[in-house]
């Protein structure tokens, strides 16, 4: 067909035209020059939703001359189960454990987000114990999202299984240590407002401080693994460029955000929780490609370590909950209350509107990794479809949170 | 940060003619919000991102909130004159609150490091398709945002570059975040030839025997 018309296509693109008759997941769209002579054909392809690279049910419609993505639309909702209006018909402590099912890798930050709001909406102190206890634990989970985070994308360049293996290794010690303190490895279900549901004993912190001593080794091992590794310079560094004045100006937050070179972090601006007493660092990437994406991610790990250090070091005796925070028949005076943290993807924050009843008038998720989804087509334009898996990788989404 | 009056005298003085409310808000952290009119909504966006004391640079939060026909109480004190003696007595003055639909958004600076300001617009009625203005070409954040608000709240962003569905399906009808929203019983219901072949068997059973 394609020699009759005289049309130069690409090698992938006329293999794929000879398997027309057989698939529907494509179509060949016919490509002119200005003058109106055609000089290629592009080639729609659909990858996913059931494709290994996207991270669950995520598809991207991609339009390709020959290798080349010149245009990509995401497309999702898969999961979608309208969580907000679910948490709408039930009571305010009721959305606690579907927050857990947004980002199911990182329960303990949802609820945190969540339970920041709901305080800031009620006007409810937190005791002393319980927020040092709420930043180990969100720190504990950046750690094995990040972590994680590295295994599937260097599984996605094709290291396949060993870097994910090791990765998943030490994410099971710290989801240990989320089970036997709140009964769950993922769902974790453990702050509520104005405090945690239970408090850690002696031996946990023992067991939480041998977990992160030994932490900056396997770092070490796995940054030797990846850091200065020939296959990952070239299939990052430069791919996937996203420039400072884009990220700020479509809402990207966290890792990506800062890999751009913007410093923003919503535990050093907003200080929420008891984050202005531990000394860290904000890393910063400086030319905001995939390669200062994945840096980003080992360089934050390491200033989680010190946050770890530091709070396991000074965590005080005393209650874990506000003794004025009620759990059943609680009713918020009318209002309304945006709360936000920074959770290892993003600003995760939540909208609440109550007007007083039992149930919330309005409950609204920001979630990052949707947001953060918004320039995935203005990063893969001009790019090989091989380098879209990479940097859909390196944009870290759960579509658990995606979808809602 | 400036106070909402600030920003609002300051808005007033820079695009006169537009409408700003400020709303109250009796939360504890009661951050009130500006309600603006769509006429000047996008203007005033604009004026928001680029002033140099505010610069609120990033779009964090954009979502709908309806507000369905209700009835408010207002409890008033009236006087009467009841047997020769002036009385105050209490009345309960009703008064029915039109319908609306309402966009949310929290803005905050990413240079200057404050905020939020809350910015909210209103659309006039509840109708499916009732328009509002995409800020999108000011804060490209609002994006997905303002689709899923079109999807899920039924508002028409109007200059948005890409309104379609992002979280229903492209088919589906109805706007599931609105209050008076029903859901279907089964999602997936799909009518099944049972029914028919049941009908047809039955045309050859026999009749009943009674006793």
């Amino acid at each position: 067909m394609n020699a009759e018309l005289g049309v130069r296509g690409h090698v992938l693109a006329l293999e794929s035209a000879d398997m027309s008759a057989h698939s529907k997941n494509y179509e060949i769209l016919p490509k002119a020059s200005e003058t109106g002579e055609p000089i290629g054909e592009l080639l729609k392809v659909s990858m996913g939703p059931q494709h290994p690279s996207t991270h669950g049910v995520f598809r991207m419609d991609v339009m390709l001359d020959g290798e080349k993505v010149v245009k990509l639309k995401p497309v999702f909702g898969y999961l979608h189960r309208n969580h907000e209006k679910i948490a709408e018909n039930i009571s305010y402590l009721g959305s606690m454990p579907y927050t857990d099912r947004l980002d199911y890798f990182c329960s303990m930050t949802n609820n945190w987000a969540y339970a920041l709001s709901v305080e800031k909406l009620a006007g409810l102190a937190v005791p002393e114990r319980a927020e040092y206890i709420r930043v180990i634990m969100a720190e504990l989970t950046r750690l094995q999202n990040h972590t994680c985070l590295i295994g599937f994308f260097v599984q996605d360049m094709g290291a396949l299984g060993t870097p994910l293996m090791y990765a998943f290794r030490e994410r099971e010690k710290i989801l240990d240590l989320f089970e036997s303190v709140s009964g769950a490895r993922m769902m974790c279900n453990y702050l509520r407002f104005g405090g945690v549901r239970c408090d850690v004993t002696t031996e946990w912190l023992a067991q939480a401080k041998q977990l992160v001593d030994g932490y900056g080794k396997f770092l070490d091992e796995f940054e030797a693994l990846f850091t200065e590794n020939e296959i990952l310079l070239a299939r990052t560094q430069g791919v996937g460029v996203l420039s400072r004045e884009l990220a700020v100006n479509a809402s990207i937050t966290g890792p990506m955000l800062r890999a751009a070179g913007v410093n923003y972090d919503i535990r050093k601006v907003d200080k929420y929780g008891i984050y202005s007493r531990f000394d860290f660092k904000v890393p910063l990437g400086e030319h905001g490609d995939t390669y200062d994406r994945y840096m980003i991610r080992i360089l934050e790990m390491r200033e989680s370590l010190k946050i770890l250090h530091q709070a396991l070091r000074d965590i005080p005796s005393g209650p874990v909950m506000d003794p004025k925070a009620k759990l059943r028949g609680f009713r918020p005076k009318a209002g309304e209350a945006y709360g936000r943290i920074e959770s290892p993807k993003g600003e995760l924050g939540f909208y609440l509107i109550s007007d007083g009843s039992a149930n919330p008038y309005r409950y609204r998720v920001r979630p990052p990794s949707f947001i953060n989804l918004t320039i995935l087509e203005d990063m893969c334009l001009g790019q090989r479809i091989a380098d879209t898996v990479v940097i859909l990788g390196s944009v870290d989404i759960v579509l658990g949170e995606v979808d809602r | 940060m400036e106070t909402p009056e600030q920003i609002k005298s300051r808005l007033e003085a820079a695009e006169p003619g537009a409408r700003i409310e400020i709303l109250p808000n009796d939360c504890p952290a009661g951050e009130r919000s500006l309600l603006v009119d769509p006429a000047h909504a996008l203007v005033l966006a604009k004026f928001l991102r680029d002033d140099p004391q505010l610069r609120l640079d990033y779009c964090s939060n954009v979502t709908g909130v309806d507000w369905p026909e209700a009835e408010l109480n207002e409890k008033i004190k009236v006087k009467q004159v009841v047997d020769g003696v002036e009385k105050e007595i209490e009345e309960v003055k009703k008064t029915v609150r039109p319908g609306f639909l309402e966009v949310v958004y929290h803005l905050y600076s990413m240079e200057l490091k404050h905020g939020p300001v809350v910015l909210r617009q209103r659309a006039a009625n509840r109708a499916a398709g009732a328009p509002a203005v995409s800020l999108t070409s000011v804060w490209r954040g609002c994006e997905f945002q303002e689709r899923e608000v079109f999807d899920l709240f039924g508002i028409r962003m109007e200059g948005h570059p890409d309104l379609r569905r992002i979280l229903m399906w492209d088919g589906f009808k109805g706007f599931p975040m609105r209050k008076d929203y029903v859901a279907p019983d089964d999602f997936e219901y799909e009518p099944t030839p049972h029914d028919e072949v049941l009908e047809e068997a039955q045309k050859h059973y026999l009749p009943e025997v009674k006793a």
